[in-house]
């Protein structure tokens, strides 16, 4: 205990105290002179501080009380210079925030095993084709699995793309995203309602009555949470549903945005269940234990080719299958943004490191004479490197603690803004982030502290003591480990800047893709019409006509119709067709296109160009609907060489279609090239989903309301969904390559930052060395102008070397970074040269005050002051 | 750290523990006697270096081997630090002497070959 030690160390300084007296009146004794005596006294005795310091080290109690001493005597050093400490533990700060950060969302999104029973057992089955090598599985395809599947224990689909009119008791309808799955989805997963009870097998068939289970946050927002809603009827677009169970407030399966799950077999007819060509449903299985992944595929793979012989008629009967792990597909597309943005913070931590690394030697550099003169008082070499060492670590461990900090808050952000990410809800800090955290510490504050040591090295320590201080240049070993940090320093930020300047150009050519349609003051909405209500297809196209008609009287709209899914929206459905004029394909072949039903004011409305012909005539209503319309890149593809407008598509109802119009391509999606597409009159009625394109004179937003209002005052139960401008479409399907753009081109910026830091610090340290050498340059009539080029090349030449390590570096990150570019090249010249030219221009001003001052240097005044 | 003087000689590696030992069975005795002690005993070869002493005294009073007690000097009037030697430490300077004998012998052995072969 410290009082204990307080006594022993008075004990201690006591005995020696009398001792020393003792020896000092023995020396009197035998005749020395008084003030000899104690001088011969404290000879005979030795340094009485040293060995009361080591009389006292045998009573330390495992060195803790010289490692508290050392924790004290450090904090009053780095209290004593509070502007480098606080620049220091900025510096780390930011630097492990951000990879902290990032690390958490790798290791909660990517490495963290999925929240259910033997994740590692959970699989996704695909089918395969030479066309679509991951197709989603047909039903029936999944019911021949599911009879002969030896190698799972559980096989289970779902689709998540259905939407549903949700409403109940009088209360706003509105639209939710519902997973239609096989009742044993949540067995499969290993899950029970929290709340409630799971489908059954019964509650999986057509003639069954309604079920449907909650998810959490529906229940809480929509239904106050109460539990008594457990036997309550809902009404889903306009049929009875009892809910029968509550997911528990963790489960987001299969994706955020799901709201509601509903057996599937209760809500497709049987016969859309038995297809084996209608790829419609993600399948999930459990392996049984022991079972390989490669084992299951074979077997799977056996059953869809014996299928495929059979049918070889059907052109869409896949020929193999695949398995993969459930979470890699869950994960999947986001594993190399994420690991990419990783690295670039990895790459900043390592560039806030040899930024400390380098303010560390510039101050062990300006303590050499302390250092000096603390080793020629007896103080050990190991132990002024300790004291540096705890230095560095009391640095990095407040860093630490504060990019803890900025971690938590930048991921309260994260999760916030893109709470469309996969798994997002399993984000947050845990045990596992807690000590990447100290290791990452530990690592770092060993790496920037020992540089500054070994730099010190091969220097005799008392050099500094005996080294005349007139006109001398020292320090030149010390300038060169941080011309080395500083280069390094450089180095990786032009890896980051590179990097994040080809982001940023793909992102600036994804958002000024051509959709091929018109985008401003243009607004969407999707509805869809219940079946109960609307079963004929004479109610759809009746209710079409007289939506578009109410919604064409509003006030400040310019044209307004209809459209499956309006452009950047995503691929929504294809269908395969035959051209009456061609000789026939080969058994098992068509053609393939993107289908769009579309009332013949669309392409006005959203202007797309008609390359030739005409929209659909007035007449294309129900069983009277026979023209369709083209895009320029299905007639390229598909029409080759020919005149397609006197040809006819034939559709897999062997119905046919007079060809009447082409326009030009849109793409379904940004990034994606334009496929072909073929478009059908939506007063055919077949359809009960659509989006209402709405095109305003301006502020297209303020009509969303009164539209809103319209479809109410047709049907109670309607409920719109996606209200959306075009703008806002194309800002979400580039919402990705913003974010990666955006973050890396702050990690760049910083890193930026950091590094023309290091070389103002290397440079003004560098100037202030070399002032009397300048002082007598000047004196002996050197021009300013002559220094300032001097130690302006003196500072870029570091630079000039990471630039030129650097740009070698980029150019193989650019190779890994190439799947996320669009349109851009990893080896833009452009972008190369405008990183190198940023960051000479900033190399250079960094340098330029320090060379200044350089050649504004008063020789008389230096020559006098030394 | 102080560097030492070539002429003084290195006492072995747990050597001065037993030397302090010895000293103390003659009974109580501060730091300063049992430096002066040891010194003189040896004729000035072995000079006490006070920076061993101390910390070899702490040492031996940590393992429980001397008891440390203020008492009043018999010529001078001032208080110092008395070491005793415990029973413990009793039976330690037994175990060392004999391993220092034994040490020693073998040392010898090997220095001084017996009669027979010279």
């Amino acid at each position: 205990m410290w009082w204990q030690t307080r006594k022993r160390d008075q004990d201690i300084d006591r005995e020696l105290q009398s001792d020393l007296d003792l020896e000092e009146e023995e020396q009197r004794e035998q005749g020395v002179a008084p003030e000899e005596a104690r001088h011969a006294a404290l000879r005979a005795f030795g340094n009485p501080s040293l060995i009361s310091e080591h009389t006292r080290q045998v009573w330390s109690w495992d060195r803790l009380d010289t490692l508290l001493r050392d924790l004290r005597i450090s904090i009053r050093t780095l209290a004593r210079q509070p502007g480098f400490s606080a620049v220091a533990m900025l510096v780390i700060a930011v630097g492990i925030g951000a990879t902290i950060s990032l690390f958490t969302v790798v290791w909660s999104v990517l490495l963290k095993p999925l929240p259910f029973d033997h994740p590692a057992q959970l699989v996704r089955l695909y089918e395969s084709s030479e066309r679509f090598p991951h197709n989603v599985v047909a039903p029936g395809i999944y019911s021949e699995w599911k009879r002969g599947s030896q190698p799972f224990s559980s096989l289970a689909l779902y689709s998540s793309w259905p939407q549903y009119n949700l409403s109940e008791g009088g209360a706003l309808p509105e639209k939710v995203r519902a997973t239609t799955c096989s009742w044993d989805l949540f067995a499969t997963l290993g899950v029970q309602p929290r709340i409630g009870r799971s489908f059954t097998a019964d509650d999986d068939q057509v003639s069954a009555n309604g079920t449907v289970i909650l998810t959490w946050s529906l229940w809480k927002r929509r239904f106050g949470g109460d539990s008594s809603v457990i036997g309550r009827k809902i009404s889903l677009d306009a049929k009875p549903y009892t809910v029968i169970g509550v997911m528990p407030r963790w489960f987001a399966f299969p994706e955020q945005k799901v709201q509601i799950f509903l057996p599937a077999y209760h809500e497709r007819t049987p016969e859309e269940m038995a297809k084996i060509d209608n790829h419609q449903f993600i399948v999930i299985g459990r392996l049984k234990p022991g079972v390989t992944r490669e084992q299951a595929a074979q077997e799977l793979s056996a059953i869809v080719r014996r299928i495929h012989d059979a049918h070889l008629d059907l052109p869409f009967v896949s020929s193999s299958a695949g398995v993969r792990l459930l979470i890699d597909y869950l994960v999947g597309d986001l594993k190399p943004a994420l690991y990419m943005l990783l690295a670039a913070t990895g790459c900043m931590l390592l560039i806030a490191c040899l930024n400390v690394a380098n303010l560390l030697t510039a101050r062990s550099a300006a303590r050499r004479r302390e250092l000096a003169i603390r080793t020629a008082l007896g103080g050990g070499r190991f132990r002024l490197i300790r004291e540096q060492l705890i230095e560095t670590f009391i640095l990095f461990s407040i860093g630490g603690a504060a990019g803890l900090g900025l971690a938590y808050a930048a991921l309260r952000w994260l999760v916030m803004r893109r709470s469309d990410m996969v798994r997002v809800e399993s984000i947050g800090i845990d045990g596992v982030v807690v000590a990447t955290v100290v290791g990452l510490v530990l690592v770092c504050a060993l790496f920037a502290g020992l540089i500054p040591v070994l730099a010190s090295r091969s220097d005799n320590l008392l050099a500094p003591l005996q080294e005349s201080t007139r006109g001398s240049t020292s320090g030149t070993s010390r300038t060169g480990v941080r011309r080395v940090l500083v280069g390094a320093e450089v180095a990786f930020t032009v890896v980051l800047l590179v990097s994040a300047g080809l982001l940023l150009k793909s992102y600036v050519r994804l958002r000024s893709t051509d959709l091929g349609c018109a985008t401003d003051n243009i607004l969407t909405m999707h509805f869809t019409l219940p079946k109960v209500l609307y079963s004929k297809p004479e109610q759809r196209a009746a209710f079409f006509d007289d939506l578009l008609a109410r919604v064409r009287a509003l006030p400040g709209e310019e044209a307004a119709s209809l459209v499956r899914a309006v452009p950047g929206e995503g691929y929504f459905g294809d269908g395969d067709v035959t051209v009456a004029e061609h000789p026939p394909l080969p058994q098992g072949q068509t053609l393939l296109a993107i289908v769009r039903w579309a009332d013949p004011g669309y392409f006005a409305s959203i202007k797309i160009p008609f390359l030739r012909g005409h929209t659909f005539g007035s007449d294309q209503r129900l069983d009277r609907a026979n023209q369709t319309i083209i895009s320029a890149e299905f007639a390229r593809q598909y029409f080759p060489n020919e005149d397609p407008k006197v040809c006819h598509l034939i559709d897999s109802d062997r119905r046919s279609y007079e060809i009447v119009g082409l326009v030009g391509d849109t793409r379904y999606e940004l990034a994606e090239p334009a496929d072909p597409m073929m478009y059908f009159p939506i007063d055919a009625g077949t359809e009960s989903g659509a989006a209402l394109v709405v095109r305003a004179a301006r502020d297209p937003e303020s009509l969303a309301l009164p539209i809103q209002k319209l479809i109410q005052q047709m049907n109670r139960e309607l409920a719109v969904s996606d209200v959306l401008t075009m703008n806002q479409i194309i800002n979400q399907s580039s919402l990705d390559a913003n974010f990666e753009a955006t973050l890396l081109a702050a990690f760049a910026s910083i890193s930026l930052l950091l590094a023309a830091v290091g070389l103002f610090g290397v440079l003004a340290y560098l100037v202030t060395q070399r002032r009397t050498e300048i002082g007598i340059r000047l004196a002996l009539g050197a021009q300013p102008e002559h220094v300032l080029r001097l130690m302006l090349a003196d500072g870029l030449r570091p630079a000039l070397g990471g630039v030129i390590a650097g740009s070698v570096l980029a150019v193989a990150a650019a190779q890994l970074i190439r799947s996320s570019l669009y349109g851009t090249r990893p080896l833009d010249p452009g972008v190369f040269a405008a990183v190198i030219g940023l960051l000479f221009g900033v190399a250079t001003a960094a340098c330029l005050l320090p060379a200044w001052r350089a050649s504004r240097v008063q020789p008389a005044t230096v020559l006098r002051s030394e | 750290m102080a560097k030492q003087t070539p002429e003084r000689a290195n006492l072995l590696q747990g050597t001065l523990d037993m030397l302090i030992l010895r000293t103390l069975l003659y009974g109580p005795a501060h730091g300063h006697q049992i430096g002066k002690h040891i010194q003189r005993t040896t004729n000035d070869f072995l000079q006490m270096q006070h920076g061993s002493l101390y910390p070899a005294l702490h040492r031996l009073e940590r393992r429980g081997w001397v008891t440390s007690k203020w008492e009043m000097a018999p010529d001078r009037n001032r208080e110092f630090k008395y070491y005793r030697l415990t029973d413990k430490g009793r039976k330690q300077l037994v175990v060392e002497e004999s391993e220092w004998k034994r040490m020693a012998e073998a040392v010898a052995r090997v220095m001084w070959p017996t009669a027979e072969e010279s």
